[in-house]
């Protein structure tokens, strides 16, 4: 368990900054040394609206938000009201002295006071939080250094006035907040959001081509893509629509390139037909399935996972596919880099599968092991010519050899009906089989190759917390809270839900006495999955829908609620 | 020039006396004349009878989805701008299910050949009307005679200033066999609209009916006039002018790319130090 545990919320009407507060803050804090866990909630609005920014500081990493604050930071009246219930005993509410102060324990900030110019509002705001958190001042003044270089020097020496100006406001005010205890600095550390973390894994496994419908939570995959393009040597190409975008995807799979396509739940529905298509063509793509309450689109800036079984069975016929589900933001890059890896080895579709939680939230890390990664699988760029190439030879582990059309003298022939080696059509019924035999030999490769799920706690427990993808934070929380009452309860995480194995894990669910599926969706449909796969009875499920992360708080909740 | 029998011999599944033979003989002969070798070529198709050409050729092929040809084909043009790249496929899969394709892609003005062989119906689901029946035409689907007015895809595409459109027919192979070695020359997206005779059920659209009414555009026709070719695209009735009817020279897709592009892309390795600074900004 954590000895720090602080939580600051920053909250206001979109357009007011309060994003800009939020991640500054996220970085300075991260560079000091904390472990940072930002969560974004935001309305499907660019102006108005309300907002907030999540932020938990701890010594140890978490991997979830906190049920409650410490300091509500209110950019307008809305945010006191709507957020002041939530304020731990003692919290305190930060806010412009032209608001309505609501709580005991208030900081009423002059903003007019602390910098003549309405635009460094921000900055006020920022030097405050730190100043009361106890973070020295040349933390911020590096990172405003940095930020506004480009606009020259008279820019950062005005912000830095203004940063001066709030700590030496806010001395007298120092007793209305605890400080930090101090960590160790460490430059060097990075600052992402769950988006960020698969594009470099993706960008570390080789992915060169990007072709993406901007489509919300998905987005940002492709623009930290773009961001990079130039210095990784990677195309991303904005297209007409989703079916474009993973057609495309696959014309430059078969052409020698990684290829990813980042979208949500209407976007993938869009794509299912050419998922299939992936599939019999042996083509391999990495679909990235942000989800969000759907459908048709549900709560547009909200999170879920209700898009676990159409991830696993969109698209029409019978085709291998492998559908991961990365857990913690360190995890999206990995998962980032092995959906590409086994896209590659495979020859098969791969769908990521996030949420907008994990999209958005912003981890502090130490950097990325990039020693860990494998070896990732590349197709055969040889120019030597075999007698003769055939693209869908039959082979024992069903895993064809795949060259690269215009590299050699074969001819590559890549093709979406039944076909036979080379790839023409046919309607003979011994190839068809023996091409069906061959994809079902891929698919017993591809479960050879399954990521075990992770288990913590006891081997014997009362309760058995089951779950998968980006809830894996809140539920090993829940369940670290429970075991410090004295409870027996122990933890499964899935990171990959399809194809599984269950030799894997159905000594877990045997052993358990009780067993709790925790989802963020209604149906309850990993519990479905696992009822079906195992035949063990899931005696609880716990469901969130409303939009809103799960959380430890929530989950133990639940799992006393009749 | 090269021989001919180097892009193979197949049995095709095409009814005889179906223009698709003729287009297929064009595109082997213009690529012999053009001395583009089988690992030279990329042909891309969708869905459909006309779709069905990658398998009737030696070339590098891909076979994709109703009306996803010209996506694919883009893409693969873009990570290997050596292959010469055409997308080989119906007017149903090329206007019909992939209108929106068909629009971006001159947009985005890859350089890469759209060669559609216009039946002016549906051929593979057996005769109903495609985005370029005439109004009024009866088919089976259609027993009261087509009522959407049709799509003028020659015109469409000189009204976007695509960089070059063309119209030919499967009945005059050299006219086409000149006008696909024109449309490859040509940097950027080309479209090559050709009237393709369905015997089984197209029975306005004849060999006959085409062959009295195109007649080829002369010598002193100046493809860089907009006006004039947008007139030209609307002569459709007695009288139906074919060759090159328009050209523009908008700098084809790729020009911005970014120079530490490895061609094909993807064959690289990944830099792994810059990398590192990529993930050092995040600090
Ligand atoms: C999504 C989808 N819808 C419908 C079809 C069925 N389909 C196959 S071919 C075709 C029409 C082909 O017409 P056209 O492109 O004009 O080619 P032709 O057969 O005339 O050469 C259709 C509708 C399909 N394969 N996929
Ligand atoms: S149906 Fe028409 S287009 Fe198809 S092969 Fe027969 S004649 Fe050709």
């Amino acid at each position: 368990m954590p000895t720090l545990d602080r939580t600051i919320i920053i909250a206001g009407a979109a357009g007011q900054g309060l994003v800009t507060v939020g991640e500054l803050l996220s970085k300075i804090l991260t560079r000091a040394g904390y472990e940072i866990f930002a969560t974004q909630h935001y309305m499907s609005r660019i102006r108005g609206g309300h907002n907030s920014f999540r932020l938990r500081i701890s010594d140890l990493p978490r991997y979830a938000s906190a049920d409650n604050y410490d300091i509500l930071f209110a950019f307008d009246q809305d945010a006191t009201t709507l957020h002041s219930d939530m304020l731990h005993e003692g919290g305190t509410i930060i806010l412009s002295d032209k608001l309505d102060a609501v709580h005991k324990q208030c900081v009423r900030i002059p903003f007019d006071k602390l910098s003549s110019n309405p635009r460094y509002e921000n900055i006020v705001a920022l030097g405050v939080l730190c100043s009361l958190l106890g973070l020295e001042r040349a933390l911020p003044e590096q990172l405003l250094s940095e930020r506004f270089a480009s606009k020259g020097e008279e820019i950062v020496q005005e912000n830095i006035a203004v940063l001066t100006s709030a700590y030496e406001w806010s001395v007298a005010h120092s007793d209305k907040c605890s400080q930090l205890p101090k960590m160790y600095a460490h430059p060097e550390r990075i600052l992402v959001n769950g988006n960020n973390s698969i594009a470099l894994g993706a960008m570390a496994a080789g992915v060169k081509f990007c072709a993406f419908y901007p489509m919300t939570p998905g987005s940002s995959v492709a623009q930290t893509l773009i961001n990079h393009s130039e210095e990784m040597g990677v195309v991303v190409e904005q297209v007409e629509d989703e079916i474009a975008a993973i057609n495309m995807a696959l014309g430059a799979s078969y052409a020698g390139a990684a290829s990813l396509v980042p979208t949500s739940g209407g976007g993938f529905a869009l794509m299912t037909e050419a998922i299939s298509l992936a599939g019999v063509m042996e083509q391999p793509v990495v679909i990235v399935l942000a989800q969000r309450p759907g459908p048709a689109t549900g709560l547009p800036t909200r999170t879920e996972q209700g898009d676990l079984l159409f991830s696993m069975f969109g698209g029409h016929g019978e085709f291998p596919r492998i559908v991961l589900a990365p857990s913690t933001i360190e995890e999206c890059f990995e998962m980032g880099h092995r959906a590409v890896s086994f896209a590659e080895r495979y020859q098969t579709p791969v769908i990521l599968l996030t949420d907008q939680f994990l999209a958005d939230a912003l981890q502090s890390l130490e950097t990325y092991d990039l020693h860990s990664l494998g070896q990732v699988h590349r197709p055969d760029y040889s120019d030597t010519e075999p007698a003769s190439y055939q693209r869908y030879a039959l082979t024992p582990d069903g895993i064809s050899p795949r060259r690269i059309p215009g590299i050699g003298k074969t001819t590559v022939l890549a093709d979406s009906h039944a076909h036979n080696e080379r790839g023409n059509i046919t309607e003979d019924k011994a190839l068809r089989n023996s091409m069906v035999k061959k994809m079902l030999l891929k698919e017993s490769s591809i479960r050879k190759d399954v990521i075990p799920p992770r288990y913590y706690g006891n081997s014997k427990p009362d309760k058995l917390l089951i779950c998968w993808g980006s809830s894996e934070g809140a539920v090993r929380e829940a369940a670290e809270s429970r075991i410090e009452h004295g409870e027996n309860v122990a933890v499964l995480c899935f990171s990959q839900v399809y194809p599984l194995d269950v030799t894997q894990f159905i000594h877990y669910l045997e052993n358990a006495k009780e067993r709790v599926c925790i989802e963020g969706n209604a149906f309850g449909q990993f519990a479905w999955l696992l009822k079906g796969l195992t035949c063990i009875p899931i005696e609880k499920n716990i469901s969130r829908y409303d939009g809103r992360p799960l959380t430890a708080g929530y989950i133990v909740h639940k799992m006393y609620e009749e | 020039m090269r021989d001919i029998n180097e892009y193979g011999q197949y049995s095709e599944a095409w009814c005889p006396g179906c223009g698709n033979f003729d287009i297929l003989k064009a595109l082997k002969q213009t690529l012999a004349e053009l001395d583009i070798a089988p690992y030279q070529a990329a042909i891309v198709s969708g869905i459909g009878q006309a779709a069905k050409v990658p398998h009737y050729i030696t070339a590098n092929g891909f076979n994709g989805l109703h009306g996803r040809a010209l996506s694919s084909a883009q893409a693969i043009k873009i990570i290997n701008p050596e292959l010469t790249v055409i997308a080989t496929s119906g007017d149903g899969c090329t206007y019909g299910e992939g209108g929106n394709h068909f629009l971006a892609a001159i947009r985005r003005n890859v350089d890469m050949v759209a060669l559609v062989h216009d039946n002016q119906v549906y051929g593979l689901t057996k005769g109903q009307a495609s985005p370029t029946t005439k109004e009024g035409q009866i088919t089976k689907a259609q027993p009261f005679g087509v009522t959407n007015a049709p799509f003028n895809p020659v015109e469409v595409a000189i009204a976007m200033r695509a960089n070059f459109v063309a119209r030919s027919f499967s009945g005059n192979v050299p006219h086409l066999v000149e006008t696909l070695k024109a449309a490859i020359a040509h940097p950027g997206f080309a479209l090559v609209d050709v009237f393709q005779p369905c015997v089984s059920f197209n029975k306005v659209n004849t060999f006959g009916w085409y062959k009295k009414r195109c007649y080829e555009l002369g010598e002193d026709y100046d493809s860089t006039n907009w006006n004039a070719a947008i007139q030209k695209a609307n002569e459709l009735d007695e009288q139906i002018p074919i060759g090159v009817l328009y050209t523009n020279n908008r700098p084809a897709y790729g020009g911005h790319l970014a120079k530490k592009l490895v061609y094909p892309i993807g064959t690289g390795e990944v830099d792994s130090a810059a990398f590192e600074s990529v993930v050092k900004k995040y600090s």
